[in-house]
């Protein structure tokens, strides 16, 4: 039927599963992808889903890349077709010579196909309506069954899904055993009736490592958990709500204390997301380390009281998980969009500290440290993650703690101190660093009280307008962001082999594509420089590294290519040598989009003048 | 705020309360508010009612939003934390802190702009919540600080000094902070300090949410005829259920007795309210009771006040979250951080 070469590849491809949303597909899915990484291959999988509950195109992508490729490719090299309602579009986004999917129960006519791909048809219903009766059970078994099918095509080893079945219906028999029923209903038939294994392959390898998979909201709330985060105050929205649930289940199983049974977190489902932060900043005032994890539209109703921590100065962590804007746009897609919004937000002049992890491991580790942060700065930190990494499944370098380690509470003046005579003052800078002393409300009978407010106090908290008392709180704290410079994640800086006059600075979960644009760019003969932002206030390296080459391409995934501008603001740099390369269709960046973007640009420069290419 | 430091001395012979703390060590600084302020009475209620109970001064949080009222915890308990907020926000603030640290006193003070206006939301939610609060709205039924804007607890038909008559409907927080489940409400006077003050001692003796709207008139912007929030308007149609003294030991808190039938209700924390009913057919245990009863008053424009709900044996956020009794903002790491060997279990369960 094809005439075009099948795609031959082993433990390097991309395969696309189009579903209707609420039809249990997920968990099939998700098994799937697992069932590779069981047999030591790295996978990186993707959800790509609406706004929606049941009944809309859901689609669950999961790249095979023995090389640990994490980032999205781009392309289809197997569709497994279940959703009638996209099928068109599905079957036109296979690549040429790739593989198409399908339950071949009811006949298709022709012109739904493809001649340039493989069709393979297992009759998937027909299967499961001879098999079950119960209609929930059709459903839920016809997903395992054409996971059984793709075992045999890609010739993977039953054993090992089983393996994994076993683990997630331990204790429960019955679901067990049924389960691996369904999975070698459709392995058999596929085995007895189509030829097998196709040109996709995975085969067993040694590349996964003690590496984990998980979600980047799970590891962001661990990181609360781990940080000693006891409140939690947050508002429902997508893709952020999974991180107060993972942090609601996560302090079930390990906050509670085991005499009592009573819990050593507080959380609470605000009204909406002021009520949210206003409850964080109030729980920080009065000494708890406290978050809220949201998503843009929240970050826009919070910006008065993010104001408030900046002024006021009182800690607070934010969980910004970046979706696709404006607001009401497409809140099940993944963007780079809050970067201006974060940095600046709130009336007034404010600066707030923001972290990039570029995975789930740098999502624990992180968040954990944005409360120490968040306690030694006195004022707002937001963990930048974003749908790409909060809400799929990413491998990574297990999470690590170290038990000697101590929260750092920050300068915070205790009953002693006071009794001791300590000068106290609630914004007076004692050792230059712009940090001053606080206490916490109950304290002391007669010592270390103060009224906070916004604005208008002097040194010792007490009222003041007067413009030089203002001009002066407001310098501290710009020696306070300076003194926040040191104290962050530092950026990473990997070198060309040869040196170049060329750099790349990117952040986020741009990183994975990024590191793979590396490898198709030295291809093409571009050597690049790369720095990996890692935080606001950008340390000064950041500086040196602008100065170190000619151009450098900031890459991010936002049309206005929101970091360069902060980049530009914060040091002066002449925007010209900043290449913006940006990407906002929602969808994750790719490395192949990447490498076209610096490639062609790179090409470009080499035959035209300088002031040409870069006007 | 002010720019004037209040002298600290006073005399020798000034009267102790139990914890050995005088007046003064419960004052803050001089207001800066208009003189007559109904305000100004209701911090100097404030001041006494938490020098009758003897709490430690610097064991209350006060929280406030933002407008007249709100700037009023800077002049009563100079020795305690204050936070001047954000506008409306003063109850999410104050859950926050709540549950930072359960041992504390939380007083929310608020307006009419603050709570029914701008932060009716959060009024609502803190009291459905049943946060542990004494939560007192400063009710004059105008925006001071901005000279004289209708609030929305300004009654329909009543005039603004400029003589604008509102059209509006009436918020009556004292009905919806019913409704919510509030489980210790009231409503009292500024001009009135006899009964607002063993109110305020009563609410911060109460475990939960407790709620008094306190009718405070504003002398420059609500003072005139035809404003219902006047101190003319609101002696003339006061209409108390009852009046009360609590008991701390064995010290009444009020000296005014007047003659009537005497409920004794036991609170939480031990102390007593002795309600002496005026309104012999009310009963401050019954929530449908009491919402009937001030809608029939309401409608007949009378202003209800006293203790008009209580509930004794009340909870609080921090029974329906199960929190140990440990204050959370004293918990270090070693009591939070499940360690290294959890997590290398965690992630065994990932591969």
């Amino acid at each position: 039927m094809s005439d075009k070469k099948p795609i031959s590849s082993v433990n390097d491809f991309v395969v696309r599963f189009a579903n209707v949303n609420g039809s249990g597909s997920a968990s099939a899915n998700e098994m799937f992808a697992r069932a590779i990484l069981r047999h030591g291959v790295p996978v990186s999988p993707r959800n790509i889903f609406p706004s929606n509950i049941q009944g809309l195109p859901t689609w669950y992508e999961v790249r095979v890349t023995e090389e640990g490729h994490l980032g999205a490719r781009g392309g289809v090299d197997m569709m497994v077709a279940m959703n009638p309602q996209t099928w068109d579009k599905d079957v036109a986004g296979i690549e040429p010579g790739g593989y198409l999917f399908y339950d071949s129960t009811k006949p298709m006519p022709s012109t739904k196909f493809r001649d340039d791909i493989t069709v393979i048809g297992v009759p998937l219903t027909a299967i499961t309506n001879s098999t079950y009766t119960d209609p929930r059970q059709r459903q839920l078994f016809k997903n395992i069954i054409y996971l059984g099918a793709l075992s045999a095509l890609l010739d993977m080893d039953p054993k090992l899904i089983e393996q994994l079945i076993g683990e997630q219906y331990k204790g429960k028999e019955k679901l067990l055993s049924s389960n691996v029923h369904a999975l070698h209903l459709g392995r058999d038939w596929a085995l007895q009736n189509l030829k097998c294994p196709i040109g996709l392959r995975v085969k067993k390898s040694d590349k996964v490592g003690d590496r984990i998979f998980i979600e980047g909201n799970s590891a962001a709330a661990l990181g609360a958990v781990y940080g000693g985060a006891t409140v939690c105050a947050w508002y429902p929205i997508t893709p952020s709500s999974s991180v107060a649930e993972a942090f609601t289940a996560h302090c079930k199983k390990y906050r509670h204390d085991p005499e009592t049974g009573k819990a050593k977190y507080a959380i609470v489902q605000g009204e909406d997301e002021l009520a949210s932060i206003g409850i964080v900043i109030g729980a920080s005032w009065n000494g708890a380390r406290a978050f809220t994890a949201t998503s843009g539209p929240g970050i826009s109703l919070m910006t008065e009281f993010i104001g408030l921590s900046y002024f006021a100065e009182i800690p607070a962590v934010i969980m910004n998980i970046q979706r696709a804007g404006p607001s009401t746009g497409m809140p099940t897609r993944t963007q780079q969009c809050d970067i201006i919004a974060c940095a600046y937000a709130s009336h007034g002049d404010t600066k707030h500290v923001l972290l990039f992890p570029e995975d789930p491991a740098e999502a624990f580790e992180f968040a954990a440290a944005a409360f120490d942060l968040a306690e030694r700065l006195q004022t707002t930190i937001f963990l930048m993650l974003d749908l790409d990494i909060g809400m799929n499944h990413r491998l990574c370098r297990p999470l690590k703690w170290d038990d000697a380690r101590q929260y750092d509470r920050g300068k915070v003046m205790t009953a002693e101190m006071l009794e001791e005579g300590r000068d106290f003052g609630r914004y007076l800078d004692v050792d230059g660093d712009g940090i001053p002393y606080r206490t916490y409300p109950g304290t002391h009978p007669t010592k270390g009280s103060y009224f906070t407010r916004g604005t208008s106090r002097d040194r010792y908290a007490r009222y003041s307008e007067e413009g030089t008392v203002y001009a002066d709180n407001m310098q501290r704290l710009v020696r306070k962001f300076e003194t926040a410079q040191d104290l962050v994640p530092r950026p990473l800086q990997a070198n060309a082999e040869r040196p170049t006059k060329y750099g790349v600075i990117y952040f986020g979960s741009t990183s994975p594509a990024m590191d793979e644009a590396i490898g198709l760019l030295e291809a093409r003969g571009h050597q690049l420089d790369r720095l990996r932002i890692r935080a606001f206030p950008f340390h000064s390296s950041v500086a040196s590294f602008l100065a170190e080459h000619d151009f450098v391409y900031v890459v991010e995934q936002n049309r206005d290519s929101q970091l360069r501008q902060l980049i530009v603001n914060e040091n002066g740099i002449d925007p010209v040598r900043l290449v913006p390369i940006v990407h906002y269709d929602g969808t994750p960046i790719t490395a192949r989009f990447i490498a076209k973007a610096i490639g062609d640009h790179q090409d470009h420069l080499k035959v035209t003048p300088l002031r040409k290419a870069v006007s | 705020m002010t720019y004037i430091a209040k002298p600290k001395f006073h005399h020798p012979g000034l009267k102790k309360n139990a914890l050995g703390y005088t007046h003064r060590d419960y004052e803050g600084k001089i207001s800066t508010l208009c003189a007559g302020c109904g305000h100004d009475s209701i911090t100097a209620s404030i001041i006494e009612a938490c020098y009758e109970l003897s709490i430690e001064p610097h064991r209350v949080a006060k929280i406030s939003g933002i407008g007249c009222s709100s700037k009023t915890p800077d002049y009563f308990l100079g020795n305690s934390h204050g936070f001047n907020s954000v506008h409306g926000r003063m109850p999410s603030v104050l859950t926050g802190a709540n549950l930072a640290n359960r041992d504390l006193i939380y007083l929310g003070v608020s307006g009419d702009g603050d709570s029914a206006s701008i932060g009716f939301g959060q009024f609502a939610h803190s009291i459905r919540r049943g946060v542990n609060m004494t939560y007192i709205v400063e009710n004059n039924g105008v925006y001071g600080l901005t000279k004289g804007q209708f609030s929305a607890t300004a009654d329909r038909g009543s005039k603004s000094k400029k003589g604008v008559t509102n059209t509006d409907n009436a918020i009556d927080l004292v009905a919806i902070a019913l409704q919510l489940g509030a489980t210790f409400v009231a409503r009292s006077f500024s001009g009135d300090k006899s009964q607002l003050v063993p109110l305020i001692a009563a609410a911060i003796g109460h475990k939960g949410a407790s709620f008094i709207d306190v009718i405070s008139p504003c002398i420059a912007f609500n003072n005139h005829a035809g404003s219902t929030k006047s101190f003319d308007y609101v002696r003339e149609h006061n209409d108390a259920v009852n009046r009360l003294d609590v008991l701390v030991g064995r010290d009444p808190i009020a000296v005014d007795y007047a003659p009537g039938t005497v409920q004794v209700v036991e609170q939480h924390d031990g102390s007593k309210i002795a309600l002496r009913k005026i309104d012999a057919d009310y009963d401050p245990h019954d929530r449908l009771g009491a919402q009937t009863f001030l809608a029939r008053h309401a409608a007949k424009g009378q202003i209800v006040t006293g203790l008009l709900y209580v509930d004794p044996d009340a909870d609080d956020l921090h029974e329906h979250l199960n929190t140990v009794e440990t204050p959370l903002n004293a918990l270090e790491a070693d009591t939070l951080c499940p360690g290294s060997a959890v997590l290398d279990k965690i992630n065994a369960s990932l591969r």
